[in-house]
Formats: structure tokens, sequence, C-alpha cells
């Protein structure tokens, strides 16, 4: 069976307070791209699981060329194959039309047991790929894994963490998981992982690669959502009121003063 | 055409979010003169249909059973499905809480609904299409999601909006709502559940939050934090430092790879404030940093900071509140 991540290339979290809101979309956003950190617990999950039920590690990404890069820390990881999702006809997708990409190109790989993602994207924030994958290819779908605790080729059970606890629940293979960062540390590519990944070919994968995708589904057109006034958040108009005192018990009790003025307590 | 409002629970208990987003749905139909419609599934549920209806709905559509008694994202999502058969909303809203996010985008998805999910902000634009505003790049950038066609769909944060007083006189209908399960919708097996419920206040809705990070140095170091937290009726947070060092558990981290934060006063102590923190709680109201080192970036945020040691500062402040709150 294959185990199949999708992945997707990300602003390092240190720069996405550099991003500039009208930069959005523009498919350039100035800083630097990295693989979405909480995609690396899905790799890492998949290569842990592949030593439990053999099978092969394949990531996908969809995006624009530079997506390659996305890929190459997956190989690097200790993936064995990747596709890269690339053409101008998927731009604009919304998560409905991502998702029917990547369904269908996971559909082409076949013989797919476990689709892994991660629990949400750092810069779209939706989380909402992992679960439109299961709604298109009619898979079970479980969220927040904080533990494989059984897999077989038939069946997968899982840790999952909701609200107001931890639930122990198993569904049949194929099935869609997304991780959450309790499930594991993901390693360090190795040297070697990193020179396989430089070496490796990446070939676009595009619209007419895909014959069974349904193009009214993808691009902008058919988007049903559209991100529109896109703003830096108000500034905290704070400036820091440092509280004196020669006690401990003197700032505790000029800082209480302030908060019960401010009516917070 | 009807608003339609998702009333998540915990065993028949709704969660405040779910009250809060009836609340403003209760504004946006009085605006669409439409109908507000309440739905829920689960066990055991007429306690919550009548709450539904004294927090606004006129109508409340239950899809109550064994099969329903465990979260089960499939067979929630059936339910769900009905619901919007039933009810012909032009906007559906439900709270963003785990399980609800994945019925509400596994249901939108197979019924080819616009969802805007996560949002902190809803208004009408002058047709009666849903604006819904929600952060983007972990906070850092805000949009307004609007809709192609009908229903329109959003999730939204805890704490988005203020709760609405209930209104005991209200009256309105409970429908039992049918829903036929097929064999892909009873897949899930629930083996176990562990609830981590202790009476404790979650992070998320939470209107104070006593919060620890690498200052607090190790699990013993959150007793001072826990003794403040009870004082104020606070919920204790954490930094991922915190977390990953095993000090605490993972349903208190707040941050970008934890939880999204919106209380009235959030008390940071021994927590750097590095970015990824801040994107969790830089909505709080009013931020304390509690820091030894006076050029940590937590104070670039916090409307007041004391430079000091943690351990001697949260528990004088734990005994100042006490005198002045008489507790």
């Amino acid at each position: 069976m294959k185990y199949i991540v999708c992945v997707k290339l990300t602003p390092d979290t240190e720069q996405l307070v550099e991003v500039r809101p009208e930069d959005v979309g523009s498919g350039d956003l100035g800083v630097t791209m990295v693989l979405n950190p909480w995609d690396e617990f899905a790799v890492e999950e998949a290569l842990q699981l592949q030593e439990r039920v053999e099978g092969e590690v394949v990531a996908i990404t969809l995006g624009n060329e530079d997506s390659v890069e996305a890929l190459k820390r997956a190989v690097a990881m200790g993936v064995e194959s990747a596709v890269l999702l690339s053409d101008p006809a998927f731009d604009g997708s919304d998560a409905w039309g991502a998702a029917a990409i990547l369904a269908e190109a996971i559909k082409q790989q076949g013989d797919y047991g476990l689709i892994l993602t991660g629990r949400q994207s750092v810069d779209g924030n939706s989380g909402l790929v992992g679960p439109a994958i299961a709604a298109k290819l009619g898979l079970p779908y479980v969220s927040q894994v904080a533990k494989v605790v059984d897999l077989t080729e038939e069946a997968i059970t899982v840790r999952r963490a909701l609200d107001e606890g931890v639930q122990t629940v198993r569904v049949p293979l194929p099935a869609v998981i997304s991780v959450s960062k309790e499930i594991n540390e993901p390693r360090y590519p190795n040297f070697m992982g990193i020179k396989k990944a430089a070496r490796m070919k990446y070939p676009a994968v595009g619209a007419d690669d895909l014959p069974g995708l349904d193009r009214g589904q993808i691009g902008a057109g058919p988007a049903l959502v559209e991100w529109t006034n896109l703003r830096k958040p108000p500034a905290r108009k704070s400036k820091c009121q440092f509280i004196a005192g020669a006690t401990a018990a003197e700032k505790a009790a000029a800082l209480v003063d302030k908060l019960i003025a401010e009516k917070v307590v | 055409m009807s608003i339609l409002v998702y009333i998540d629970h915990f065993q028949g208990v709704g969660k405040p979010v779910s009250w809060e987003i009836m609340g403003k749905a209760r504004e946006l139909a009085n605006e669409l003169a439409a109908p507000l419609v309440g739905f829920a599934v689960g066990q055991h549920l007429d306690g919550l249909a009548a709450d539904a209806i004294a927090f606004g709905a006129d109508r409340v559509l239950v899809a109550d059973g064994p099969a329903f008694a465990q979260f089960r994202a499939a067979a929630y999502t059936a339910a769900l499905k009905a619901a919007i058969a039933a009810a012909g909303p032009r906007i559906i809203l439900a709270p963003a809480t785990a399980g609800v996010r994945d019925v509400t985008a596994l249901a939108a998805c197979e019924l080819g609904i616009g969802l805007a999910p996560d949002c902190q902000g809803l208004a009408l634009d002058g047709a009666g299409n849903l604006l819904a505003d929600r952060p983007i790049f972990s906070g850092n950038i805000i949009t307004t999601v609007t809709f192609r066609g009908q229903p329109q769909m959003a999730t939204v944060r805890p704490r988005s909006f203020p709760l609405p007083a209930r209104a005991e006189a209200r009256s309105g209908e409970i429908v039992p709502l049918e829903v036929v399960l097929d064999a892909r919708a009873t897949q899930e097996e629930i083996l176990a559940f562990e609830t981590t419920q202790t009476g404790e206040i979650s992070v998320e809705n939470a209107n104070i939050i006593v919060s620890g990070g690498r200052g607090v140095k190790g699990p013993e170091g959150f007793a001072p934090l826990r003794e403040l937290a009870k004082t104020l009726g606070a919920a204790v947070g954490a930094s991922r430092a915190a977390v990953d060092a095993g000090w605490i558990p993972y349903p208190h981290q707040v941050g970008q790879t934890g939880k999204s934060v919106r209380p009235d006063l959030y008390i940071a102590c021994g927590i750097s404030g590095a970015i990824q923190h801040l994107a969790g709680m830089s909505n709080s109201k009013v931020i304390v940093a509690i820091n030894k080192d006076q050029d940590a970036p937590i104070f670039g945020v916090a409307q007041y900071g004391i430079v000091g040691d943690l351990f001697e500062i949260v528990p004088a402040l734990n005994a100042a509140f006490q005198a002045r709150l008489g507790r």
C-alpha cells in the first residue's frame, strides 16, 4: 500500500509578519518559503508507519514551481517519491478545487492506503483541504491524531484530540488523517537525503496529465469563496507601562489597582 | 430562507461559543427577516434544544439517538446534511471547535457550499450575503471572505461575540430530524473516550488566562500560576517551550501550533514572546508580562510589565488579588 502525504510550501514562520497584504496572491511574497511546519509531522509519521506496515511513501504538493522545495525537504527526510502538481489552470482554486486536483493525483497513484496531512498551513490556516480530499474520495477522515495505536493493511486505530478528551477510534483503510504536533518529533534530513533530494527530478504534472479531473471544479472561476480587503490587523495601541515598586508586594498591589481599573478582573 | 446555527455541546451541555454565535445569528436573522433555526446532534438533547430557544432560535432540529452518542465525523456530517436539507438555509454558522471543524468541512465540500473557517467577525452586505472576517498568515493578515452562490457557511471562533442573555419566555419549535445512516456513515468505531475535563476552564473559552513559559523552569513551577488562576477564575496557558518540555499538557498550549485565545486579560509569566506565541494571544484585550529580562519581546505587546522573578511576583499578585477581591 502507499502512504500519500500532502504537503505545502509556506512562508518561514519567523517572516510571516513581513508578508504584505498586497503581495498575497501575487505568487511572490518576498519571504523565505519552507515546507509547512505542520506537514513535517505528517511526513515523519508516514516514515515511521512505513516501518510497521510496508509501503511506499509519496509526497504530493500543489503549487507553483517553487513548491518543489517542499518536496525536496520530504525526500531529504526519507520519502521515496514526490509529485509536483503545477499548472496555471490550477491557480486560484479554493479548498474544494485544490482537493479535487489532489484527489485525482492520488487516484492516479493508486493503491493508496493512508493519506496524511498536517493540521493546517501557516498561511491559509484553513485546515480544509484534508477533509475535502476525504470527501472527494469518499474516505473516512480523522483529524487531530495524536498517536497511531495500531495499523494493519485493513484498518487504522488512532488516539485523537477533541475539546473535552481523547477518543480512540478505528476506521477501515483507505482513510485520510491529519496529525497534530503531539504525534512525533520530525527528523532532520541527513546529508545522504539532501543529496538524493537534489538529484531527483520533479516534473510538473498539469491538468492535461490528470484526464479524470473535472475542469469545472478548478481555478478561480468555480471558487465559492474569495479573500477580499486584505489588511494588517489593528496595531496594539499600547506602550508597555512598567510597574515600579520597592518590593514584589508593592509592584503586585500597583498592578492589581491598574487591572481593576481596566475592568478586566 | 433561514439562518442555520450548529449547536456544539458536550454530553448535552451547550458550549458557550454556540450561544455566542446564536446571539449574533439572531441579529442577522432580524436584519434579513429570516427564521433562525438551530441544529444539534448527539444524545439526550431535550435540555439543549430548550436552551437554544431561550438563546434565540425560532426552531431547533434535533438528531438525537444512540448512533450519535459519541462524536463520529461521518455520522454527524450526515446529520448536518439532513438539517441543511430540512432548513433550506441561506447562511449556516457553526463553532470552530474540534469535531465541528471536520463535520462542516465534510458537509460543505460534499454539498458544494462555500466555507470560511475560523472567523472572528460576521456581517451582511447590501444584498444579504455573508461577509466573514478571518485571520490568515497566522493572524498577521485579516481578510473579509465573500461568497459565490448560496448557502454560505462560516465557522466562528470562541469569544468572537458576546454571550447573549437568555429569554426564558421565548417559545419555539423543537423538531426531531430523520437521519439515514448508510454503511459509509457508520465506519468509525469508537473504542474509548478519556475525558480531560478536570473542571478546568479551557484557554479558548477563558476570560482570563495565566500563562507560563520557559521561565517557569519545570512542572512544579506552574503551581504558583495555578494558584493565581484559581483566585481569578482563570485558565492556565503555556508556551510551546513549556509543553514540549513536558511540563504541562498540549491542550494548554497557546500559539501558532497551539490554540488561539481571546481573553480580556492575559498574564504571561516567564514567556519571552516569540512571534509564534504572539500569533495565539495578540487578540487579548489586556496583556501583562512578567519576565526577568527587560528586553524580552513580550514587553513589546504588553500594556503592563513587571521586570522581576515570577516566583516572587506571581505569589505576590495572588495575595494582592485575594486581598482586593475578598477571595
